[in-house]
């Protein structure tokens, strides 16, 4: 059943195959333009003024000196910059009013001939405020926490089977966790170069969804979208901070109707803590009561977060819960409370990733007071359907994925008890945590064309922020088209081409897949009615999916996984390392092995990054976030990431879309902070319930 | 960053002329930490002196057996020097722990020991801080100082020094040579370094317009037993929690001679003279570090969260001075 | 090696002319020769992308932090964001685009990020190549690092194994967490050289 490579029934299929990166070339040869990489003639830069108070009202600005500056065009504050139609994101209404929500909020922008003229005149912008009180500190009790009737994902915020108290257990946990604000920090800062010419408005922007992007500025600049052109040809990296429009795109759309040349605004990495979104931080409290054979009983897991002034998001950090394990009493909830906080948003797995960290952890702790193998509680407790919803599952192999990993790790010669092993002044251990990610897809429209060369032309606006969207599209219609992936030309990145979803949710492919494989399809249809060859004026074939992707399902789709991590806890400095990694999917069909796999093992660093290094501080007497540079928020390096290996099982599941596909780009950061935790208890005996696992917490744990 | 004007020196005579005749000057090595600080608006320099490509750059043994170490020496070329490798195997260490391979082949050894703090309240010109704008206020004594000092910290200023290297020069007795009009002096490189007290501007004892020209590394400590250890949040290409440099001789299963110094817990490299005295002439045993090192760190003035620094920087001393110990028995 | 003066203006001499605050500077990049008049400000990595438009090296964090930036001067890797470009007047700069041999053949080390698919968002891959190519180079010249055993000969070509070459790629972050695969390709690129 377990399969690394190619997917079943491959044979005369492009799917499943590993084809290289069609875009690769250019990446490794620096030929692959970003979306400040866009020389116009008469480009300026511009470069924002972040807030220095954490709340109040900017009362003047002084520019005077700034335009003294040589180079400098415009210096642009919410006196002077052209008036927006409010957005839904108020993160975008910038440079608009007076009101400074929380430190590092915009208010001016500077566009001047060169990045240097730019820099130094943001530095000569003189603003006043008043300040007023603000409060950035996220507290299990604050007063002003209240219960939010949905949360991120329109999920419900409360869900409650049974009654509130749970049931009689012969063993229970009770436990709190806590993981602190993480920053999505893509290796590219968020940019854009917009260039407005006789009213047709084009922009290069790094996001992961042009249309958005497009319709957003529409809206905002009161034009019609047929007269904006977002390009996203090449995005370097997103992890859903660049899922919706950021600031970047409005203040270069602004900047160039106020100067009337193109404008590239590319954020300065200390300024992206503040604008472009975070994980925000959960304190979790996770109840679950057992009877001696490992069955759950009651299961209660509560979460309270933060949200800014300026919108409400949610991190659903209990929802998974509702999938994972059922019981009699369940009972999730969320609880939110506004501080003069910068917004979050997602940031990859928003809710599994924190959520999953806590449940699999206290998963943990209750296999350790039963005495229990922790992959076999968590085979007794998989259930045979949605436990929240009642629902089948279209396909759920996580026990599959559970052994399989544990064969590969070598669990079953694991002796439980904690501390026993060590090497030196080295603790060693193992941990184990499941994962999972809801099939999420939308719908999405798709052309292809057959040519008379023999080629065909695919067309989607879908976005390739390193996924590899580009090449398994590619596949998905030369399997579709029956034809050899060589003659399938495939257009992305670009909202001239058909409409089509972000990149997000992990749900990019089986959106754009499902239209691709139509259009294919359907071309393919075409194709014959012409005897197999194209006229001369080619043959083309649309397709949209809408009604049949959003349709409501009889099933619930996820995706499972497992994850098995060996830790090595040095006791003398409380220093951790990774020494394995490992993870087993249950995915669906695997369209792409390389590039999959990628997918997977980025999802695990970065879960070892949360797990380990990774952590942002609201500083409460300024703020903003201390750890504000890539010197100081711990983004894993080179060294800290071991060989890490991702697997799969082979699985066919007819009830999420024509591919048979699930979504991977967000699975693997799921379950890997817990399966480390775990590993790190097994090691000391100690349990460190708060992320992440630096060398201050852990050497207190084992007592200096 | 406002603009500068650029003088490149071709001796060192020429440079600090320069600089003397330049108001505003600064002195430009490799660069990686002043062109950040520029970047940052912390420095705001008239004029850049390049000091980069003076003849300063060789390393050379001198004939008492020291090695002299040109200032313009880049950080990889100094760590990988065979005699450094072999003689001071704890500045090799210290290097090799710091930055990344890209930065240490820019980065000078004088600019190394000239490079300021990573305290994130000094690198933000929007929040107080005494050492940037002496009389604003520390935003890190009640802030967020995880990473601060522990030992010989003040009311005006709780930063540390972030460098690995000038910890190895510290322990291994190097002196750091200097050069202005008034002439050349040699100061120890364990004094170069000061404690903020109610001058936390001052990061060194180095005076307007003097230049580094050199780092003797002495005869003294040539090929005794030595290493450098360091405590971070990630396993490379981060600054350190805390860390530490040990040159030890026993003799007899007595310590002959101790050189222990400390990164990361105070305003400048920790000579921990205390446990050194406590420990020459004693026994080179476990409880004998332990003891010793105590008495050195009952010093420490933990703030409100860094009090793990302590411990830590305990358990590295020991543990590098206990592995010296075995190695030199063995 | 800059002396601290926070103490005000230095004594004696003669006060100097206003400094010019820009330069011609002659660099070459990639084998051809670029004469500049630039601005003392502009760092090497805002010359290539904004006025050589080569734009393969990247901007990530623009402070030394990431590495998105490696390039080569005189053979060896550098952050092009924290080099003043005035300051390598009479320099070597090789940039990602600049390792394409003959032909426009790829340097081997690009075919092996392509064989190993060691890369996703590829924003990161420029400065990992050529932070690969000075790797490479540094170790055959016998460079230690941080996990070279201290007993290892001086002056001795480093062999570079998995942990060698993580170290010593530790400059160059990838969000996508492609690590294991560029240790991959590094590998087969030192493998089939020794």
């Amino acid at each position: 059943m377990a399969g690394t490579g190619t997917a079943p029934g491959a044979t005369h299929s492009a799917l499943g195959a590993p084809a290289e990166r069609i875009e690769g070339r250019l990446k490794v040869t620096g030929g692959a333009r970003y979306a400040a990489e866009h020389p116009l003639p008469g480009r300026a830069q511009a470069w924002p003024v972040p807030a220095t108070v954490a709340r109040g009202r900017v009362t003047a600005v002084d520019a005077a000196d700034a335009l003294r500056i040589p180079g400098v065009l415009a210096v642009l504050t919410h006196e002077n910059a052209p008036r927006l139609a409010e957005p839904d994101d108020r993160t975008l209404f910038v440079l608009q009013d007076a009101s400074v929500p929380h430190r590092g909020w915009f208010v001016a922008l500077v566009v001047a001939e060169t990045l240097e003229s730019a820099r130094a005149a943001a530095a000569a912008v003189r603003v006043d405020y008043a300040v007023d009180e603000h409060d950035v500190t996220l507290t299990p009790d604050h007063p002003d926490a209240y219960e939010p009737e949905t949360v991120n994902g329109d999920f419900p915020g409360r869900r409650e089977i049974g009654g509130p108290d749970g049931a009689p257990a012969a063993v229970r946990v009770d436990v709190g966790y806590e993981v602190t604000p993480l920053h999505n920090h893509p290796m590219e800062p968020h940019a854009s170069t917009a260039h407005w010419d006789d009213g047709e408005l084009t922009v290069y922007s790094s996001s992961q969804g042009g249309n958005t992007v497009r319709d957003t500025l529409a809206s905002m600049f009161e034009t019609s979208a047929e007269h904006i052109t977002v390009v996203s040809a090449h995005v370097g990296g997103g992890f859903g901070s660049k899922g919706t429009p950021r600031p970047d795109v409005v203040l270069a759309v602004l900047a160039a109707r106020a100067t009337g040349r193109p404008v590239t605004v590319s954020l300065p990495r200390r300024y992206l803590p503040a604008v472009v979104g975070h994980r925000a931080p959960t304190l979790h409290r996770v109840r679950l009561g057992a009877g001696r054979d490992g069955r759950l009983v009651s299961l209660a897991h509560e979460v309270t977060t933060y949200t800014s002034h300026v919108k409400e998001f949610v991190e659903q950090a209990a929802v998974s819960a509702r999938v994972m394990y059922g019981a009699p009493h369940h009972f999730t909830t969320h609880h939110v409370v506004r501080l003069d906080v910068p917004s979050p948003s997602w940031m990859r797995a928003p809710g599994e990733a924190p959520g999953m960290y806590a449940l699999e952890s206290a998963m943990d702790e209750l296999a350790a007071e039963l005495g229990m193998d922790p992959v076999e509680l968590r085979a007794v407790n998989d259930p045979d359907r949605e436990p929240d919803s009642g629902k089948p599952f279209s396909s759920r192999h996580l026990v599959d994925c559970l052994r399989e990993g544990a064969r590969r790790f070598g669990w079953s010669g694991r002796d439980p008890r904690p501390g026993a092993r060590a090497e030196g002044p080295l603790l060693l251990g193992t941990g184990v945590a499941a994962a999972t990610y809801p099939v999420l897809v939308s719908p999405s429209t798709a052309e292809a064309e057959a040519r008379p060369d023999g080629t065909f032309a695919v067309r989607v606006n879908a976005t390739d922020i390193g996924t590899g969207a580009r090449t398994v599209l590619a596949q998905v219609a030369a399997d579709a088209l029956g034809v050899a992936l060589e003659r399938v030309r495939i257009e992305v990145g670009c909202t001239t081409l058909p409409a089509a979803p972000l990149a997000g949710g992990s749900s990019g492919t089986s959106s754009w897949g499902w239209a691709v494989h139509d259009a294919c399809a359907r071309l393919a249809e075409r194709l014959a009615e012409h005897g197999g060859t194209p006229p001369a004026a080619g043959v083309t074939a649309r397709a949209d999916t809408a009604g049949r992707a959003d349709a409501e399902s009889d099933y619930a789709r996820h995706a499972f996984g497992a994850h098995f991590a060996e830790a090595a806890v040095d006791t003398v400095t409380g220093e951790v390392r990774v020494r394995r990694l490992l993870g087993v999917y249950a995915a669906g069909r695997i369209l792409n092995a390389r590039t999959a796999r990628s997918q997977f093992v980025g999802g695990m660093t970065m879960g070892l990054g949360m797990a380990l290094t990774e952590t942002s501080t609201l500083d409460p007497a300024f703020g903003d976030f201390t750890e504000s540079d890539l010197a100081s928020y711990h983004v894993p390096a080179h060294a800290d990431v071991p060989d890490v290996e991702a697997h799969w099982i082979d699985e066919s599941d007819p009830h999420v879309n024509p591919m048979g596909s699930k979504g991977i780009g967000e699975i693997g950061i799921v379950g890997t902070a817990a399966a480390i935790g775990n590993a790190v208890h097994h090691a000391t005996g100690v349990r460190f319930r708060e992320l992440p696992l630096t060398p201050d917490k852990v050497l207190r744990g084992l007592g200096g | 960053m406002k603009p500068f004007g650029y003088v490149r020196a071709a001796s060192v005579e020429e440079a600090t002329e320069a600089f003397a005749a330049h108001p505003g000057a600064r002195y430009l090595g490799g660069g990686t930490n002043l062109v950040d600080l520029m970047k940052l608006g912390v420095e705001r320099p008239a004029v850049l002196v390049d000091v980069s490509r003076l003849p300063l750059d060789a390393v050379e043994e001198l004939d008492d057996g020291s090695l002299r170490v040109g200032a313009a020496v880049r950080n990889s070329d100094l760590a990988a020097h065979p005699l450094v490798r072999d003689r001071y195997p704890a500045l090799s260490q210290a290097l090799l722990a710091g930055a990344s391979g890209q930065l240490r082949n820019a980065a000078t050894t004088g600019g190394n020991l000239l490079q300021r703090t990573r305290c994130p309240y000094f690198q933000d010109p929007a929040k107080p801080c005494n050492k940037r704008q002496p009389g604003q206020g520390c935003g890190a004594r009640e802030g967020v100082h995880r990473d601060h000092a522990v030992l010989g910290h003040s009311e005006q200023c709780i930063a540390t020094h972030p460098s690995d290297m000038a910890v190895a020069l510290a322990a291994l007795d190097a002196r750091v040579e200097l050069f202005d009009e008034e002439g050349a002096r040699s100061v120890p490189a364990a004094e170069f370094h000061r404690l903020p007290g109610d001058r936390p501007e001052r990061d060194t004892m180095i005076r307007p317009g003097e230049l580094i020209t050199s780092v003797v590394l002495p005869a003294a400590t040539a090929g005794l037993p030595s290493a450098y250890r360091k405590a971070r949040d990630r396993a490379s290409y981060a600054f350190a929690l805390a860390s530490v440099a040990v040159v030890l001789r026993v003799a007899d299963g007595r310590v002959a001679h101790a050189g222990i110094a400390f990164g990361a817990l105070a305003h400048r490299p920790w000579r921990a003279t205390r446990a050194e005295e406590a420990l020459v002439g004693g026994p080179a045993t476990p409880d004998a570090f332990a003891h010793a090192v105590g008495l050195e760190l009952a010093a420490a003035q933990p703030l409100r969260d860094n009090g793990y620094k302590v411990p830590l920087a305990r358990n590295i001393a020991v543990d590098v001075l206990t592995r010296l110990a075995s190695a030199a028995a063995s | 090696m800059g002396s601290e003066n926070d103490d005000g203006a230095a004594p004696g001499g003669a006060p100097a002319a206003p400094a010019e605050q820009r330069s011609a500077t002659t660099l070459r990049v990639n084998a051809e020769h670029h004469t500049l008049d630039l601005d003392h400000r502009r760092v090497l990595l805002d010359v290539l992308r904004e006025d050589l438009d080569l734009t393969g090296a990247k901007k990530g964090c623009d402070h030394g932090q990431c590495g998105a930036c490696t390039v080569l001067v005189d053979g060896r890797r550098v952050n092009s964001c924290l080099q003043l470009a005035v300051a390598l007047d009479g320099c070597e700069v090789t940039t990602v685009e600049g390792l394409l041999g003959e032909g426009e053949a790829l340097h081997p080390l690009q075919r092996a990020f392509l064989d190993r698919d060691a890369f996703q968002c590829g924003y990161c891959t420029p400065g990992q190549i050529c932070s690969a190519v000075g790797v490479i180079a540094e170790a055959a010249a016998g460079h230690p690092s941080h996990v070279t055993a201290p007993g290892a000969p001086s002056g001795r070509p480093v062999p570079l194994d998995r942990d060698e070459i993580r170290e010593r790629l530790s400059g160059n972050l990838c969000r996508c967490g492609a690590y294991p695969r560029i240790v991959d390709a590094v590998e087969d690129v030192e493998g089939a050289a020794t």
